[in-house]
């Protein structure tokens, strides 16, 4: 199998501000996201020769993209659960290595706040609802499904709950100050560990600061050939790997699953490990944006990716290791849990971040010497989901 | 010669006080309890409750399953086959519903007395369950309690023998219901006593006396039906019985569960008897109904679990709020999630297997026990990807234990916040589901858990029912 290694480039990146955007509606914010990047890459939005736009409920079909006003172009909706705006960049990329074009748009948007409702129920899994169409599945909410994993981490490494509830806290705490630094996050307030711990609890043992916001955006990607990259840009970003992982319920049906790991999260690492030719992760990966849609997911993705050993990921948090001055700086844009989690956007606007880190221009959240910068998402539940990782670096190996 | 071969109570964890609710309506509350129904139960999830328990205190087949209720969930639609599903009886069990008059139970049981005597049926589990409800502030509601209760007729392995018996029917209009009426109407109290219950109850009882030359001395027991406490003992002492003859009728810690409460006090008298003893059974409703039993050297079966003292004495106290909430009295500010879906029909029937008795499936190949969170058919094993090589497994007889779980404050439930977990089950299999009647101070991970048949939603189009974990 022929790895994308070195293949494609990321020449223009665009990304909307998140959060409540009551004076944007899908259209704004799609064409806001997209003139962004097709202005960074200097191109004209007639140079698109083909388009992916993800969306899981904003929209269907490529006429989801029409207000662009792209002219008879393929343009194809992707939609992947929470991976989807990375699963937008994927096709883009694919299609371009496979040759089929050579400039390309991956854009991703979601309005979630127009619903008017304050949490994601999730999209269809089965028929016509989550809880299948006999709605009989049990009908929780998206943090009591990731707050199994917290329960069972703490239960798994024996740390007793106020321990534990701490131990997420300094998640939480980490990503808000990187957020603050970061114009375009939905939430710009700094927390304290005693905050955190004592916000009203929305499914033990996750309190409203361990999960992340309801909110509105977009962001966009022009890709094209790593050869032609120079042509665009002098800083272009290249990409080093492309993994999905999808599972197929083994963690809600099989009791070998002990829901202190994501399969999905584990393998698609490898994946892209592999194809990116990353043997060690946590030397060589400058900076990471990870799926802290909740703050035990985040724990456990440090484990999952690598980045700590089994067990590990509480030492690595005490020693401030995934902070910006650490040895692994994550979620240095304030993450899922600043920037909402508009789920067809996510995935992009986390490259987005990579991207401005990779290109040294990420400000006061800037990492020291960036080489390589990764993506993660997981669409979907602990144990029945679908994990993509991305690696992007800022040289051509 | 027929007889019972089985009985078993279901009573509610949850109890309200009358003193709470003499405190919410400033009046005397009194002493006492009442059992009620959880947010998750009816008359339906309950009569599965008691099945299930009637069926494993003496196991042996069922080919008759008839159902005594006055709060059926469905006007049109029987809510015996309910029953049967999920109770897991075989599909040419003849199932039936008896309704529309508290003598609905004793009708039952008497049906069910001439179907085995007649051949027609081996052995018949009669389930009377009621969730009635008083109007509030009304006296009905301080009365009034649920439960339910099954009793198994056959003529193999008899714990009581059924040596006779006698009715009348009496078309006296004391308590009704329209199908307009929430809550239950009734005739005056006094009027209802002294010419409804009173003369219709030592009628049947002195006519059946009289008619197998017994006396009120030959009885261990005398066990009925009365709308409170003050009838009872009225009636005992009318019709010549001491107060030791006398079973208790439980008003006081449960409420009088209508359709159930006879057989609820013969449950609990049967617990207490030897063998030879002579039980008068009656109930009341548009007539009365009355049985005499003679308990067998097989009465020692039923003393295993659960006893009606440990059902009593588990009463977990609720304030009067909540009761409001859950017999959805009030309107209450809906979650902000967005709502739970109707469930499909089409899908319904087509994971009927899962849904009714908690089926999943088993690889023939690898061995592995398996079920989908939401019901689907296994069709490709989750650990061997063998595909359709499958055989039926059952998860609702199953103990288990709690993986992990969340305590969701989101979800939309009539009882926040609720409690979801993965369950392991013991022999294989997981499942992600709802818990239910726990103490959430005591949750906590490896608790063992077995699973009972309730509603999922409510308040909407059809009643979604379904299993959920328990603390055992």
């Amino acid at each position: 199998m022929e790895s994308i290694k070195d293949k494609i480039a990321i020449v223009g990146m665009g990304c909307t501000r998140f959060g409540e955007r009551w004076d944007m509606g899908v259209e704004d914010l799609l064409v806001e996201a997209a003139y962004e990047a097709f202005q960074d890459a200097g191109i004209e939005p007639k140079a698109i020769q083909a388009a992916w736009i993800g969306t899981v409920f904003s929209g269907m079909s490529a006429m989801t993209l029409a207000p662009l006003g792209l002219q008879y172009i393929p343009i194809t909706r992707v939609e992947n659960m929470c991976a989807t705006g990375s699963e937008a960049l994927r096709a883009a990329s694919y299609a371009v290595a496979a040759g089929v074009c050579d400039i390309a748009l991956a854009i991703g948007v979601e309005k979630l706040k127009d619903s008017g409702q304050t949490g994601v129920k999730g999209p269809a899994i089965v028929g016509d609802n989550p809880d299948g169409s006999s709605a009989i599945g049990s009908g929780y909410s998206a943090p009591a499904s990731f707050a199994y994993l917290g329960t069972r981490y703490f239960s798994h490494y024996n740390i007793d709950r106020d321990a534990g509830k701490r131990l997420l806290a300094e998640i939480a705490v980490k990503n808000h100050y990187n957020g603050s630094l970061n114009p375009k996050a939905h939430f710009h307030n700094i927390l304290t560990v005693e905050q955190v711990v004592k916000a009203p609890i929305v499914a033990w043992p996750l309190g409203l600061f361990d999960c992340c916001g309801v909110s509105d955006g977009a962001a966009a990607a022009i890709v094209t050939r790593a050869d032609m990259a120079k042509n665009f840009r002098s800083d272009p970003i290249y990409i080093k790997g492309l993994a999905i992982s999808a599972g197929a319920r083994q963690g809600s049906m099989r009791q070998d699953y002990d829901y202190v790991h994501v399969d999905e999260n584990v393998r698609a690492a490898q994946q892209v490990y592999a194809e990116a030719g990353i043997k060690d992760p946590r030397k060589e990966i400058s900076c990471a944006e990870v799926h802290d849609c909740f703050t035990a997911h985040e724990l456990i993705v440090y484990e999952d990716l690598g980045f700590s050993s089994r067990g590990g990921a509480r030492e690595d948090i005490e020693a401030g290791t995934f902070t910006l001055k650490g040895e692994i700086p994550v979620n240095p844009d304030g993450g899922l849990k600043c920037f909402g989690h508009p789920l067809g956007a996510s995935g992009l606007r986390m490259m987005y971040e990579v991207y401005l880190q990779l290109q040294g221009k990420a400000g006061p959240r800037q990492v020291k010497n960036p080489r390589l910068g990764m993506t993660h998402n997981l669409g979907g539940n602990a144990g029945a989901g679908i994990g993509c990782c991305v690696v992007v670096g800022n040289e051509k190996g | 010669m027929a007889g019972i071969t089985s009985i078993c109570a279901y009573i509610p964890r949850y109890r309200l006080s009358l003193e709470e609710i003499g405190r919410m309506w400033q009046t005397r509350g009194g002493a006492g309890e009442k059992a009620i129904a959880g947010y998750d139960e009816d008359a339906v999830t309950m009569a599965v409750a008691a099945s299930l328990a009637c069926m494993k205190r003496s196991g042996g087949d069922v080919d008759s399953l008839y159902l005594a209720t006055v709060t059926a969930p469905y006007k049109e639609k029987q809510s015996a086959a309910f029953v049967a599903g999920a109770a897991d009886l075989y599909k040419t069990c003849h199932t039936a519903d008896f309704t529309n008059t508290l003598r609905a139970g004793t009708t039952a049981v008497k049906a069910a007395v001439d179907a085995v005597k007649s051949g027609s049926a081996r052995q018949v589990l009669v389930v009377a369950s009621d969730c009635r409800m008083g109007a509030p502030k009304g006296k009905f509601e301080q009365l009034l309690g649920d439960g339910a209760a099954a009793v198994m007729i056959g003529s193999d392995n008899v714990i009581a023998n059924i040596e006779g018996t006698h009715s009348i029917f009496s078309d006296f209009t004391d308590l009704w219901r329209t199908e307009k009426d929430t809550f239950i109407q009734s005739g005056e109290g006094r009027f209802i006593d002294e010419a409804g219950y009173m003369p219709v109850m030592k009628e049947v009882i002195t006519e059946l006396m009289e008619k197998y030359s017994l006396t009120s001395g030959d009885f261990t027991k005398i066990v009925f039906y009365a709308p409170d406490s003050r009838a009872h003992a009225n009636l005992a002492k009318t019709i010549g019985f001491s107060k030791d003859q006398v079973q208790d009728p439980l008003f006081g810690q449960i409420g009088n569960t209508g359709t159930a409460a006879a057989m609820i006090m013969l449950a609990a008298a049967l617990e207490e008897a030897t063998p030879g003893d002579r039980i008068l059974f009656a109930g009341y409703g548009d007539g009365a109904d009355v049985f005499i039993l003679r308990v067998t050297d097989s009465i020692s079966r039923i003393k295993s679990a659960p006893s009606m003292k440990s059902m009593l004495k588990k009463g977990v106290p609720v304030d009067y709020g909540r009761y409001l909430i859950w017999r959805n009295l009030v309107p209450v500010e809906p979650s902000g999630l967005p709502e739970r879906a109707e469930p499909s029909l089409a899908a319904r029937w087509r994971e009927r297997k899962t849904i009714r008795a908690l089926y999943g499936a088993k690889c023939r190949k690898c061995g592995t026990p398996q079920i989908h969170p939401i019901g689907q058919i296994s069709r490709v094993c989750v650990t061997c990807q063998t595909k359709d090589d499958f055989e039926d497994y059952k998860f609702s007889d199953k103990t288990g234990r709690l993986f992990t779980y969340a305590i969701d404050q989101l979800q939309p439930t009539l009882n926040p916040p609720g409690l979801n977990g993965v369950i392991d089950f013991d022999g294989g299999g997981r499942l992600i589901c709802e818990l239910t009647d726990y103490d959430l101070s005591k949750v906590d991970t490896g608790m063992p858990v077995d699973m009972t048949f309730r509603k999922l939603s409510q308040g909407k189009g059809i009643i979604n029912y379904f299993w959920k974990a328990k603390p055992i």
